[in-house]
């Protein structure tokens, strides 16, 4: 057994789901984490069988793929349209943009191709004379790389159409919405490596809700939540490090220094939640020449507002699950998307369509 | 000295792909046949006696593979087991497969007679033999290496079908789950993953004759978790019983590199590809007795049961999991796709 499997020992779990039991409030106590990954781990175990019927547990805006607008797809796909090779991750390509996805603008024959990583895209760069457009897309966690292959001399045909956004603005901004009383926040293993415990604070520290860091074992994320309720039992609400094997207070700061040389802070629009100051990130004026954006001089169609139907929007602000939602599993389903949550393998919807998380078991 | 490579003329049907035919296949696989008129002969057909008792199974598979060689095995061995095992799997005694490449020119003749090779291995395993064949040579370019076609026919007393499964029947895998699947998408170089995983293809005749012997009529229904694994094998099953199978997570075997990979990767083991193992419901008064027959055999070392049938929800598969928690595993949509972060 590697130790890995250890953190989803059976007896360790019930010890935990007793103690959730004991600290579960009597009144409704809605968790909220911001994670795609929270989300696979917590359907694919099973884990909402350990929580009492008072505590909701749901999916917000955890789905870097699923928040970005539709704008940016579609400034992808004129950039396309101008003979440049769009790469973008592989998640990306069926979200639906304003006039059609990444897919569609490819099958019509823009030369649109999915990469790994950031560096894959500068490979590419370095191998052909034309124009290499990287449609960066992402939480903290992987705007570092972004940053660091701007930092690595990329060729002059290389550019960054940067999409990046940050968590912890979004998660301020969601508590402000109306009809939305999130209880607690489980916050995100990954983001959190980067910027520490301490990059919740400036955003969340006089917000009164318990934030908890968890990581992505079963039992990491069971003993993250019986944090949180106790937190809430006692009536306080902090900033609290439950998976401490990988997130310092800090965070990471080689990569936040990384980052923080090549980008700087920027309002961001979220799909879904609309424009959050501060949340996005913009290149910094010194990496001007490498941003697509200016490169390329692109008319954009008008941005579709709504899909008719979805509750993307609600599910991406945590005021509905999946099965609320009135196409979900009827007319949309993985191969036939409708919303974003359905597309990107971090939402909500395509989560709970993948691990049977669409009926109650 | 230059390598020899295959070019267009090797597929014409004069004299040079005569040559390859005396130099590479009839080496191989003409002095096997114990058929009235099989290889050796070249003729229009071959000719096959019947079984005095049993029915005919057969079955056919076009096989792709990238890369052609890959950890444990090549596209050779993959032709070879993939045809061989779905009569396996069918309860049948494989008799002869039929062999037709389509080859792109410029493939190396060295790397042909490395597959051929593994090919002529797995065939020797389970006794069977190659009985005509066909060989298709495209321009380069056209196509990515190579394409074999392998149609198998076997012969059976008593056939297994996918379906008659019965509530209370267990469920038994006969090894480690996802080892060919993440054997792959780790070697594909886009991944930049270095491990020793290699894929479990194999002919698994062997392993199954002692299985049938052990089970008889016990075994109720017998697939090989190929395509989309055990979670799209176990679904099909479900929904042609239209039972419920219940699978207990922590009895699935599995190495820890494929767990580690699906992990890293965000692609379920239980979704990609075997092609070495076997799903077999068992009657609960042979269960016992199949598992010890399978683990008897090398292929079957790691052979567990990993659920039962039942009638909770029909046509679905329900997991409970390691950590005790329970959810439907559902039939896998199409490739998977590794998770971005």
């Amino acid at each position: 057994m590697t130790p890995s499997f250890h953190f989803a020992d059976p007896v360790r779990a019930r010890q935990l789901g007793d103690a959730i039991r004991i600290l579960a409030p009597a009144e409704p106590f809605k968790i909220v984490h911001v994670c795609g990954t929270h989300e696979m781990a917590i359907t694919r175990n099973g884990l909402r069988r350990f929580l009492p019927e008072t505590v909701d547990l749901l999916e917000g805006p955890g789905c870097p793929v699923c928040v970005t607008p539709a704008s940016h797809i579609d400034h992808a796909i004129a950039i396309a349209k101008t003979g440049a090779i769009v790469c973008s991750f592989g998640d990306m390509m069926r979200v639906p943009g304003s006039e059609c996805s990444l897919d569609e603008a490819r099958s019509r024959g823009a030369d649109i191709r999915t990469v790994l990583s950031a560096s894959d895209a500068l490979s590419l760069a370095r191998e052909t004379n034309r124009q290499v457009v990287f449609f960066a897309v992402g939480f903290e966690t992987t705007t570092p790389m972004t940053a660091a292959i701007l930092l690595e001399d990329p060729p002059a045909n290389f550019s960054v159409l940067a999409s990046h956004k940050q968590v912890p603005q979004a998660m301020a901004a969601l508590l402000d919405l109306p009809e939305n009383r999130i209880g607690a926040y489980l916050a995100p293993g990954h983001v959190s490596t980067i910027i520490g415990t301490e990059g919740y604070q400036p955003w969340l520290e006089t917000r009164h809700v318990p934030i908890v860091v968890g990581g992505f074992e079963p039992l990491d994320i069971l003993y993250a939540i019986a944090l949180i309720l106790r937190q809430h039992r006692d009536r306080i609400a902090k900033v609290e490090n439950g998976y401490p094997r990988a997130v310092a207070a800090e965070g990471n700061p080689v990569a936040r220094a990384l980052l923080e040389a090549v980008f700087e802070p920027a309002d961001a629009a979220w799909r879904g939640v609309g424009t959050i100051p501060g949340s996005g990130y913009r290149l910094r004026s010194e990496f001007a020449s490498f941003d697509a954006r200016q490169r390329f001089a692109v008319d954009l169609p008008p941005e579709q507002g709504e899909i008719p139907g979805c509750r993307c929007p609600d599910v991406l602000t945590a005021r509905a699950v999946p099965l609320d939602c009135p196409l979900f599993s009827t007319t949309c389903t993985p191969l036939t998307p409708v919303g974003p949550c359905m597309v990107g393998s971090e939402g909500a919807c395509s989560i709970w369509f993948r691990y049977g998380g669409r009926e109650t078991l | 000295m230059t390598e020899r490579r295959i070019t267009s003329m090797h597929g014409a049907g004069g004299e040079v792909m005569g040559k390859l035919l005396s130099e590479l296949i009839l080496p191989r696989f003409a002095g096997q046949s114990e058929q009235p008129l099989g290889l050796s002969a070249l003729d229009d057909g071959a000719i096959l006696d019947l079984p005095s008792t049993g029915r005919i199974v057969m079955t056919t598979d076009s096989h792709i593979v990238k890369p052609i060689f890959f950890p444990g095995g090549d596209i050779g061995t993959l032709a070879a087991a993939g045809t061989l095992n779905d009569l396996a799997v069918m309860g049948a005694r494989p008799i002869a497969l039929t062999l037709a490449a389509v080859i792109e020119e410029g493939f190396l003749f060295s790397d042909l007679e490395i597959i051929l090779d593994s090919l002529l291995a797995q065939l020797n395993r389970v006794g069977a033999t190659i009985c005509c064949g066909d060989t298709k040579v495209m321009p380069a370019g056209e196509l990515d290496g190579i394409v074999l076609n392998t149609t198998g026919i076997g012969v059976s007393e008593h056939p297994v079908s996918d379906a008659a499964i019965c509530p209370g029947d267990r469920i038994l895998v006969s090894g480690t789950i996802g080892d060919h699947g993440m054997a792959l998408l780790a070697a594909r170089s886009d991944f930049h993953l270095d491990t020793l995983l290699e894929s479990d293809v194999i002919a698994i005749w062997p392993m199954i004759e002692r299985a049938l012997l052990a089970g008889g009529a016990g075994i109720r229904a017998m697939k090989d978790p190929t395509r989309g694994g055990l979670a799209a094998a176990l679904n099909e099953m479900a929904r042609k019983a239209g039972v419920s199978l219940e699978l207990d997570e922590a009895a699935i075997p599995a190495r820890d590199e494929v767990r580690g990979l699906s992990e890293l990767l965000g692609i379920s083991h239980l979704e990609v590809a075997n092609e070495g193992k076997a799903i077999l419901v068992v009657d609960p008064a042979k269960a016992g007795d199949v598992l010890e027959a399978l683990r008897s055999h090398p292929s079957g070392r790691c052979a567990a049961i990993i659920g039962e049938a039942t009638r909770e929800y029909p046509g679905r598969v329900i997991v409970g999991t390691e950590v005790g928690g329970r959810r439907f595993l559902d039939m896998p949509l199409g490739d998977p796709v590794p998770r971005i972060c």
